[in-house]
């Protein structure tokens, strides 16, 4: 995309002594939200392409007025008018019509929620095809090719008037005591699903918000469908993972995933140990991983929980992975770690503990304080605690010279107050330990230095 | 452990311990240990010897297959070397079990350099052996339960499939058409990216009957990532194919993908519209694609267009000649035109980048009717890039219709360049401002340009004025010194009573740059008294910079200057107050010893003893 060939950035900054105008910023140049604003698309998006001429909308009467007997005709009429498809991107036009089917949208949200018995089998494919022709759409290319979800906003979309209804009307659709899994399931077939999927890329959040929400009602009441979702979830992250590293939709992902795990029979199929392995744990590679951290780490949980001789799988992999020189992500990889000992059965921290405890020592003896501390925040959990001191005798000569020598030598203050802690928790859990590892340190510090 | 014992030392070989060493480092627990270890493989397999390579290292390595990703890399990378070491052709199969792992594993860039090493090695098996080792190995991974092991296949079909007996073809060719109809979209997306390459090496009549029904597949595929790389493939398989099979074989997928829903493809077709155009001969194109370009130079998605728009000359160049004037005029112009006031900068910055280029295919005539119009519109676009592009290009314009044409709309463009808020901008016009230069006359310049490079060396951005002393280098080694006698260096050299120690310093930046351009005449007699008076500047900064500055213009001045004028200078500095000011002196000093005792060696025979007492002297 890039054409014109600029200078790269941040040339030696410009010497002292210069007033520079005030409307630029240091560097001269605007923040990218700004820049962004100035570029707005007014080309029409791709779902116009294929609507040659725009169809005039005529209001209907209300649903709630009608009779009976021609309330499905109706019902049927105005989900025949909501396919029609309007230009937000240009805000003035055809506002009559965006109005009438904005109306109309509403009406049939409210139907679709109060009223029983309007839910009946001919509705189907109609629904499901306004819902299909409004929301399925290939999403524009961003409008910021470097678009950092932690740092830009994100571009909403511009036809959230009427999408937000489609939304909640399939959303109402599927909550309605009305519906029939077996009579909607001719229509929400696997293609539907996986342009549904697919919508998880959007960079607006109240649509992924709305997608979310939907596609778990989805997997919860349509029971033939739960494999084949779970295999295109499984189908997305990989390319995450390996081809892309870009989607933005994994953190909503990963919160269906979370509950879907909690449901997982016992014993867990080779098929569910297999995603763990080969799905979660490289998802932690992740340049963009603070973004859905938290959801990752319920997730590896959760499997935890359900069977702990995943553990050693779990611990060992988020070894194997462990970030070299991102210090915001080895803060985050201690976070889960401390979320999975919390839960760790004694059984399995035995098998694991003595790599876990190398590189929980490497991360005190880092320089970066904020890893140094969060690695020895370890200490004040009650419960990591009793599983240090029942294996002291491993883990004390792992950590003991790291400690040692880090309490002497860290610059920032509170780290060396915390290896204080640390120590003196040592000394009182096993003290005749303790005392021949610091006699031995001193031997050996004599030694060297002789 | 144990691999190392049994492998070197066990037999109490001393000269085997440096590779017992190495071995021993394989198995480290230091990743950098055991990377270096790895890379210095061929290294211990030599010492080994073939046969123990085969038959112990090998093995050993294959076991090593857990690794950190980034040993597994420079492993698989070193095996692809590895004939030679294990016995030559004749054994190179031992490489595959390794090779085979590697290639199976997650992490893609070490399963890319695995295939990509199989690939070599493939070429080292004997028809034979290709057959009894190499061919299973596809088909295992063909069938792998994984996908990374059906992704990598995808690459190795094509370099089998040529020395293979009929009976392993047909068999080659079956698991190709599984795997492009595979479950998972990144299996298929690698047979797709690889379809081209089988394609080439498949008879025609498979090409026909087997490659095209793939293709059309594949090009309809539900994932929009899957059929934009079928784009890609339909060049190569346009071009094995005769003219007459093409418009039924190729052209309905091809129309199909042109006008795809998704903007992705669409922009893969205007990305690789020039190969396309070539693939598909003349008549198809004036026929087909055409309209085609037509549309993508009018889609709806910027992406689209941009990419389009930077194939306009290319497309344009390769158009059959005998209709290409009247295409362009009556079918590409037209959306050109509109494209010149697009809403989106990406756009018209493409369009600008190429649009010059059309001057040359149209002739002076249409230029000046039909393409200035356009030029002088991009040389005012509010967007800076489109202009750049534009200023850029400018010699193709200037062989066609001469650039006086343009003149008088380049040089309020170019002002306004010089002048823009953004430095960026500011810096990418000074750097055409030689090629500008040179193309518009040293008349030209003087009278227009010279004022506007001058203030860019008071620009309040250290990169531009950093920038601006080196285009005046540029300048003078274009126009020569006599011109910068005249025109700049009195304008510099005022610069240095400039109340402004920044500006100051720009003058003795601007020494450094042009003293060798300007020549000893110059530097000696105009520069030098300058840079010596600024020694008293009341700056550190200015006399540090003095002092680097007689460093760097030391080999252009005689040697009377540097005894008698730079030397007293330089050692008046070494005693300043200033910490900085006396590092550089000294610096300049000791550098000017070596600069300057070569040219004392040489005449410290014939001058006698003065001249030794100065090179002690200046000795440290």
């Amino acid at each position: 995309m890039e054409t014109t060939k600029l200078p790269p950035t941040s040339p030696s900054s410009p010497t002292t002594g210069f007033s520079v105008p005030s409307a630029e910023k240091v560097d001269g140049f605007p923040r990218r939200s700004m820049r962004r604003a100035r570029q707005r698309r007014s080309h029409s998006s791709s779902q116009f392409r294929y609507q040659s001429s725009q169809v005039e909308l005529t209001p209907l009467p209300l649903l709630k007025d009608a009779p009976v007997a021609e309330l499905h005709n109706l019902f049927c009429k105005k989900l025949q008018q909501c396919c029609v498809l309007f230009d937000f991107l240009d805000c003035v036009a055809d506002l009559k019509g965006k109005e009438i089917k904005r109306a109309a949208l509403n009406e049939l949200v409210e139907s679709v929620a109060t009223s029983r018995g309007v839910l009946i089998e001919p509705l189907y494919p109609e629904a499901i095809k306004m819902i299909s022709v409004n929301i399925f759409r290939t999403l524009p290319p961003s409008e910021n090719p470097e678009f950092d979800p932690e740092e830009d906003e994100p571009t909403l979309e511009a036809s959230w008037p009427h999408l937000q209804l489609v939304y909640e009307f399939f959303l109402r659709f599927l909550e309605s005591p009305d519906f029939q899994p077996s009579m909607a399931k001719r229509y929400v077939d696997q293609k539907f699903v996986l342009q549904l999927l697919e919508l998880f890329d959007s960079e607006d959040p109240r649509e992924r918000e709305y997608l979310k929400t939907i596609l778990h009602r989805v997997y919860g009441k349509l029971l033939g469908l739960r494999a084949y979702i779970r295999k295109q979830i499984n189908n997305i992250f990989l390319r995450f993972i390996y081809e892309t590293e870009h989607f933005n939709g994994v953190a909503e992902l990963l919160e269906i995933l979370g509950s879907i795990i909690n449901g997982f029979a016992l014993p867990l199929k080779s098929e569910h140990k297999q995603f763990l392995v080969r799905v979660l744990i490289p998802l932690h590679t992740a340049k963009s991983l603070s973004i859905f951290h938290a959801q990752l780490a319920y997730c590896v949980v959760q499997f935890m929980e359900k069977d702990a001789t995943v553990t050693e799988y779990i611990i060992r992999g988020l070894l194997k992975y462990w970030p070299k020189t991102c210090t915001q992500k080895e803060v985050m990889f201690l976070g889960e770690i401390e979320e999975i000992l919390d839960v760790i059965e004694p059984s399995q921290f035995i098998r694991v503990q003595e790599p876990l405890f190398k590189q929980i020592t490497a991360c005190i003896s880092s320089p970066h304080f904020q890893v140094a501390e969060r690695a020895l925040y370890f200490w004040n959990n009650e419960y990591i605690l009793s599983l240090i001191e029942e294996n002291s005798q491993v883990i004390l000569p792992l950590v003991f010279t790291t400690l040692y020598r880090v309490s002497k030598e860290h610059w920032n203050q509170t780290i060396v107050s915390l290896i204080y802690n640390v120590l003196k928790t040592f000394m009182e859990m096993n003290s005749k330990l303790f005392d021949d590892l610091t006699a031995s340190y001193k031997c050996h510090l004599v030694s060297f230095s002789e | 452990m144990q691999h190392k014992s049994k492998m070197a030392g066990a037999d109490g070989d001393d000269s085997l311990y440096p590779i017992a060493v190495l071995i021993d480092e394989l198995r480290n627990e230091d990743v950098q240990l055991r990377l270096n270890s790895i890379k210095k493989l061929s290294t211990i397999a030599l010492a080994l010897g073939v046969e123990r390579t085969r038959t112990e290292l090998l093995p050993f390595l294959t076991d090593t297959i857990y690794d950190e990703d980034e040993v597994l890399l420079a492993l698989a990378e070193q095996l692809g070397n590895f004939t030679m070491l294990v016995g030559g052709p004749e054994y190179v199969h031992c490489l595959l079990p390794p090779l085979e792992s590697l290639a199976t594993v997650e992490e893609t860039v070490v399963r890319d350099k695995a295939v990509e090493s199989l690939r070599k090695i493939s070429q080292e098996h004997s028809p034979v052996d290709l057959e009894v080792h190499f061919e299973p190995l596809v088909k295992r991974l063909a069938s792998g339960d994984w996908f990374t092991s059906r992704t990598s296949a995808c690459g190795l079909f094509s370099v089998c499939y040529p020395r293979v007996s009929s009976t392993v073809k047909a068999e080659i060719r079956q698991h190709f058409r599984t795997l492009c109809s595979d479950d998972t979209p990144m299996v298929r997306r690698a047979a797709a990216s690889k379809l081209g390459e089988f394609a080439k090496v498949l008879e025609l009549d498979y090409v026909k009957s087997d490659i095209i029904s793939l293709f059309t597949a594949l090009a309809s595929d539900e994932q929009d990532s899957v059929r934009l790389l079928a784009v890609e493939a339909c060049v190569s398989i346009a071009t094995l194919l005769p003219q007459e099979d093409l418009e039924t074989l190729v052209m309905p997928t091809l129309r199909q993908a042109a006008e795809d829903k998704s903007w992705r493809v669409r922009y893969m077709v205007a990305d690789k519209f020039s190969e396309l155009q070539k693939a598909v001969g003349p008549e198809i194109t004036k026929n087909d694609l055409v309209p085609a370009f037509q549309n993508l130079l009018k889609d709806c998605e910027a992406e689209v267009r941009a990419a389009a728009a930077n194939k306009v000359k290319e497309f344009c160049e390769n158009l059959p000649e005998d209709s290409r004037e009247t295409i362009i005029m009556t079918h590409i112009l037209p959306c050109v035109k509109e494209l010149v006031s697009d809403t989106n900068q990406h756009v018209k910055s493409a369009l600008a980048s190429v649009i010059m280029g059309l001057s040359t295919i149209l002739g002076k005539d249409n230029t000046v009717e039909h393409l200035l119009p356009l030029f002088l519109a991009q040389l005012k676009d509010e967007c800076p890039e489109v202009r750049l592009n534009i200023i850029s290009n400018l010699d193709c314009v200037n062989e066609v219709i001469g650039i006086r044409q343009l003149s008088q709309s380049l040089l309020p463009a170019i002002v306004e360049l010089a002048e823009d808020a953004k430095w960026r901008v500011r810096l990418a016009i000074i750097e055409y401002m030689p090629l500008l230069a040179g193309q518009l006359g040293v008349e030209f310049f003087d009278e227009k340009l010279n004022t506007l490079c001058m203030a860019w060396l008071i620009d309040h951005v250290y990169a531009i004025r950093e920038a601006a002393t080196c285009n005046l280098m540029k300048l003078v080694e274009k126009f020569g010194a006599e011109w910068a006698q005249n025109t700049i260096v009195p304008k510099v050299l005022g610069m240095a009573n400039d109340p402004n120690y920044l500006h100051r310093m720009t003058t003795l930046f601007c020494i450094n740059a042009l003293s060798e351009v300007c020549g000893q005449d110059i530097t000696t007699k105009q520069m030098l008294p300058v840079v010596l008076k600024m020694s008293n500047d009341q700056v550190a900064n200015v006399r540090f910079n003095v002092a680097k500055s007689l460093q760097k213009i030391g080999p252009v001045l005689d040697s009377n200057a540097l005894q008698t004028e730079v030397k007293p200078v330089l050692e008046k500095l070494d005693t300043d107050t200033d910490m900085d000011v006396k590092y550089f002196a000294q610096e300049a000093i000791s550098g000017k010893y070596t600069t300057l005792s070569i040219f004392f060696l040489y005449e410290v025979a014939s001058l006698g003893p003065l001249h030794l007492v100065i090179l002690i002297h200046f000795s440290p």
